[in-house]
């Protein structure tokens, strides 16, 4: 087990200086001398064909320097390469309230307003579909032509013998659950600055992305350009959880335009226009069957999973596929049947976020779970106790589990929260609650599958001494510069601040897959100390010819190298590699992680999705306190324990987990995308209500370490993997508080005392047929 | 048919900005945050909603935290501004800044400057607050990254730090 001398509390982060005295620069602080001022005109209606757009007058304006529509658009994009069928502007026809149909640079702000304000667009109106019901109906009009149904995807899985095992259950029971479209709702609005240099043909973006990868082939894409040319710069990110992976609109016109104009453009987008880009998670509806033993083993699990997806393939078919590959990896499941239906409709397209696909069938599980507990009279923690797998396995859709310490997770937070003593005893309008949750460290196969190495990191050292390690990891605030930092400090025996991190450049660092399923840690870590152990080995060799020794003799720690058992004989860092750059010169080394083909899932279509080197997991408990004359409820205290194998910095371990326990208490209690005819009406932070700091409870966060075989250190993703198990822990305390069962989220009061006057009306009713007997 | 209307007329603002006096034409209708990023080059001061919504702007003037774009810049002459560029002074972090770097009160770092800034003024108001002080003091200003854990721990040490 590693030591990580010295970061045993964990370590500031190594950029952490640069955002407390406002240095950082984010995309909109940028050098704009010079720039021209992007602006994109929106479709007013959800669903209609295009029969005029008429720009020249735009043109005309004096200060417009560049106007553009879809037919300065060829070629469609998206994240998937198997379902591109998005332009950045809207061709022929619009197909959700808010999508871009123009776009316009000019001088100053205001010149760029007037110049949308002389745009003329008619839109000939079709039937338009705001829920996946009504889009589903045998005579809905087609939102895309190839797509009968508006079915962006079905997905059909059956693993294990479902009947015999729900023939074989004691207890079966099948529930509804409905969970409300949420948004990332990252504090930075969207911005891209755009520079295009006419006289050599070379564009430079800077933009808010997750992943300057996709942005960088994209860009070349749409604008038909060598990829060589473009240049991408990820500057400081105001937070993503999904929402700036996939490359986005105004990106792609931003630069566009910086063509078009032959300079610089700045894009900054108003907050509704950065919640109508949207991406985030669906709404969806889970129908969900189990079977259960009155033992508590789990017997069988029907599901089926419905997501609205919006108006554009984005990430669809991997959301969908999500839903029900992680319904997987948790518990010892002996067979579960899966139907997942994808759907088009006229509202923003939904995309990845935070616990991508899994947030909410794992919430119908949990909820299920419990109250069939319940009703057997087993405890919440044993009949999850019961269902534990046992590592190294596969599940039954052939995920390899290498390290699983969810059993220590439910130990830990059974005992912090008191739960023996308290649970059921507490007064009325009090409850506790506890739910699990799991999640992957990295997509083991990455979307553009090219059979380059799934990471890359470069590692410099120079005569000056200094060693610098380059990435295209994008830190986007979950510290995964300051994890490289580590990673090759740690491996050359260095203090952390002699290492200096450059990310995500794509002139001067390795390509790299980017944030998204947290992958960096694992991936990114792995490369990172592959590549510092290779130059380990070369100081090595040059500090043993100083020393007149064998290599296998020197030992590297402490800043020094020294004959193992003879501390006294030695050289320091700097003299080592001093002694590695004669006939040689500067030093760069190349790391690299991949992989292997037996951690990238079953052959079954879809199967790659879920797979992974290895799963956090996660237990909490939740304790509510809830009003039921307003139908009000209040965290009171929330308890976490995350296995994420091994804490690399632990400070930014648990900052994680707050986070995620902190995000899923959102779309728990309040968070709720809603549209009144497609205009969504929740787009300013006034109306998407997250809890602020009053609503926001103590977290008590434990990291859990299993130590994983393959994990950098041994440590696995630690971002993800707690959020999804906050919402169905709260419904369960919910119930233990004032015995109603909510089925849907979020638990706003309305809904809490819609349950409460159900149930109200259920026992005069069962309390009038009692009588009558 | 777009009316762009009368063109705003311009005046000097004169400003105390992070203790040193300037003086500017701004026009009638210029925002304070805009005069702090466009005009002054302070960028710390950040814009994160269409107005008012979630407090990255916060600055002190005369020691009060306000969100710097719901503001006339004009509605400033003759007051002292403070933004985070002007907390760290002598080639030493502010408590604060320093308390936010140490205990992780920034993640993705785009809230912080207008937190700390509502965070100073509540500690100028309130040198020992208490946990539900703070919370009270911070809830105009939104985090999406922390779920405010390390935000109210680093403003508790920050107090109980020597000023």
């Amino acid at each position: 087990m590693p030591t990580l001398a010295g970061t045993r509390d964990g370590v500031p982060l190594i950029d952490g200086i640069d955002k407390v005295t406002g240095r950082a620069r984010y995309t909109a602080d940028l050098d704009h001398r010079g720039a021209f001022v992007g602006r994109m005109l929106r479709s007013p209606c959800s669903h209609g064909q295009i029969t005029r757009l008429d720009v020249e007058r735009a043109r005309q304006l004096p200060g417009v320097v560049a106007v553009l529509t879809g037919e300065d658009f060829r070629v469609p994009y998206g994240v998937l390469p198997i379902a591109m069928n998005e332009y950045p502007l809207a061709r022929g026809k619009v197909r959700y309230r808010g999508e871009p149909v123009a776009a316009v640079a000019a001088i100053d702000a205001e010149t760029a307003e007037r110049a949308l304000s002389l745009i003329e667009l008619d839109v000939r109106e079709l039937p338009a579909y705001y829920e996946a019901a009504e889009a589903r109906a045998a005579d809905a009009v087609r939102i895309h032509d190839d797509k009968p149904g508006n079915l962006e995807r079905e997905v059909h899985h059956t693993f294990g013998d479902v009947a015999a095992g729900f023939a074989a259950a004691d207890l079966v029971r099948e529930e509804l659950i409905d969970c409300a479209e949420i948004n990332h709702a990252q504090i930075e609005p969207h911005a891209a600055l755009a520079e295009f240099d006419p006289f050599t043909n070379r564009l430079t973006m800077q933009s808010v992305s997750q992943v300057t990868f996709y942005l960088h082939l994209m860009l070349a894409r749409c604008l038909e350009m060598d990829e060589s040319r473009i240049r991408v710069i990820k500057p400081f990110v105001g937070g993503g959880f999904g929402a700036r992976v996939e490359v986005l609109n105004f990106e792609l016109v931003t630069a566009m335009l910086a063509r078009a104009a032959g300079g610089k453009v700045a894009m900054e987008l108003s907050r509704e226009e950065t919640f109508i880009t949207h991406r985030a998670r669906p709404q969806t509806r889970i129908r969900l069957k189990l079977g259960l033993g009155r033992d508590g083993r789990l017997r069988a699990c029907e599901c089926e999973v419905v997501q609205r997806g919006g108006a554009y393939a984005g990430y669809g078919v991997i959301t969908i596929l999500y839903a029900g590959s992680l319904l997987h990896g948790l518990y010892d499941l002996p067979a579960v049947k899966y139907d997942g239906y994808r759907v088009y409709t006229n509202t923003p397209p939904c995309g990845a976020m935070r616990g991508h696909g899994s947030v909410d069938t794992r919430h119908a599980f949990e909820v299920l779970l419990d109250r069939m507990a319940r009703e057997l009279g087993l405890d919440p923690f044993e009949v999850r106790r019961r269902n534990l797998l046992h590592a190294p396995t596969r599940t039954l859709n052939e995920l390899a589990i290498m390290s699983y310490g969810l059993a220590e997770c439910l130990d830990r937070v059974e005992s912090a929260s008191g739960w023996k003593a308290r649970r059921g005893r507490l007064p009325h309008g009090k409850g506790l609650g506890m739910a699990c949750s799991h999640y992957v460290s990295g997509a083991a196969k990455p979307i553009h599958w090219t059979g380059e190495p799934h990471a890359v990191v470069n590692v410099k050292v120079d005569w000056d001494g200094s060693v610098t390690a380059f990435t295209g990891a994008a830190d986007i605030g979950q510290g995964s510069s300051t994890m490289v930092a580590i990673a090759v400090a740690e491996t050359l025996g260095l203090p952390i601040e002699q290492v200096r991190v450059i990310a995500a450049d794509s002139a001067t660092t390795p390509k790299d897959n980017g944030a998204y399923s947290s992958r960096i840690t694992f991936m990114v870590g792995n490369a990172a100390i592959d590549a510092a152990r290779r130059l380990r080995g070369m100081l090595t060799e040059a500090a043993a010819r100083r020393l007149d020794c064998d290599p296998a003799d020197v030992e590297c720690a402490g800043g020094r190298f020294h004959v193992t058992g003879a501390t006294d004989r030695g050289i320091t860092f700097e003299e080592a590699v001093k002694a590695a750059l004669v006939d040689q010169g500067t030093l760069t080394v190349k790391g690299t992680f991949t992989c292997p083909p037996e951690a990238q899932g079953g052959k079954h279509r879809g199967g790659a999705v879920g797979s992974t080197m290895g799963f956090s997991y996660a237990a909490q408990v939740v304790e509510v306190s809830v009003d039921e004359d307003t139908g009000q409820v209040t965290v009171d205290r929330v308890w976490v324990a995350l296995d994420c194998g091994f804490a690399i910095n632990p400070l930014a371990v648990r900052g994680q987990i707050e986070g995620a326990v902190w995000m899923g208490m959102g779309q728990a209690l309040m968070e709720e995308t809603r549209y009144l005819n497609g205009m969504p009406a929740h787009a300013s932070f006034l109306e998407y209500r997250m809890p602020t700091s009053l609503d926001s409870p103590p977290i008590d966060a434990q990291i859990v370490e299993s130590i994983d075989p393959n994990g950098p250190f041994g440590a696995k993703e630690a971002s993800e993997g707690a959020l999804a198990s906050f919402a169905p822990a709260l419904v369960a305390a919910i119930a233990d508080a004032v015995g109603v069962d909510l089925d849907e989220l979020p638990a706003t009061p309305d809904r809490i005392l819609d349950a409460l006057v159900a149930r109200r009306r259920r026992q005069r009713l069962d309390a009038v047929a009692g009588g009558g007997r | 048919m777009f009316d762009p209307g009368p063109i705003p007329g311009k005046r000097l603002l004169r400003i105390r900005l992070n203790g040193r006096w300037r003086e500017d034409a701004v026009a009638d209708d210029q925002l304070l945050v805009d005069y702090l990023r466009d005009t002054a080059g302070l960028t710390g001061t950040k814009t994160g909603c269409d107005g008012g919504e979630c407090g990255a702007c916060t600055v002190l003037v005369d020691d009060e935290p306000i969100p710097s774009c719901l503001t006339l810049a004009a509605r400033c002459e003759g007051r002292s501004v403070e933004t985070i560029e002007g907390l760290a002074a002598g080639g030493r972090l502010h408590r604060l800044q320093q308390a936010f770097h140490e205990k992780l009160g920034a993640q993705c770092g785009f809230c912080t400057p207008g937190m700390i800034m509502a965070a100073e003024g509540l500690l100028r108001r309130q040198p020992d607050p208490s946990e539900a002080e703070i919370r009270a003091a911070l809830a105009g200003n939104l985090c999406r990254c922390t779920g405010y854990v390390k935000i109210v721990e680093s403003v508790r040490a920050a107090a109980a730090a020597d000023a």
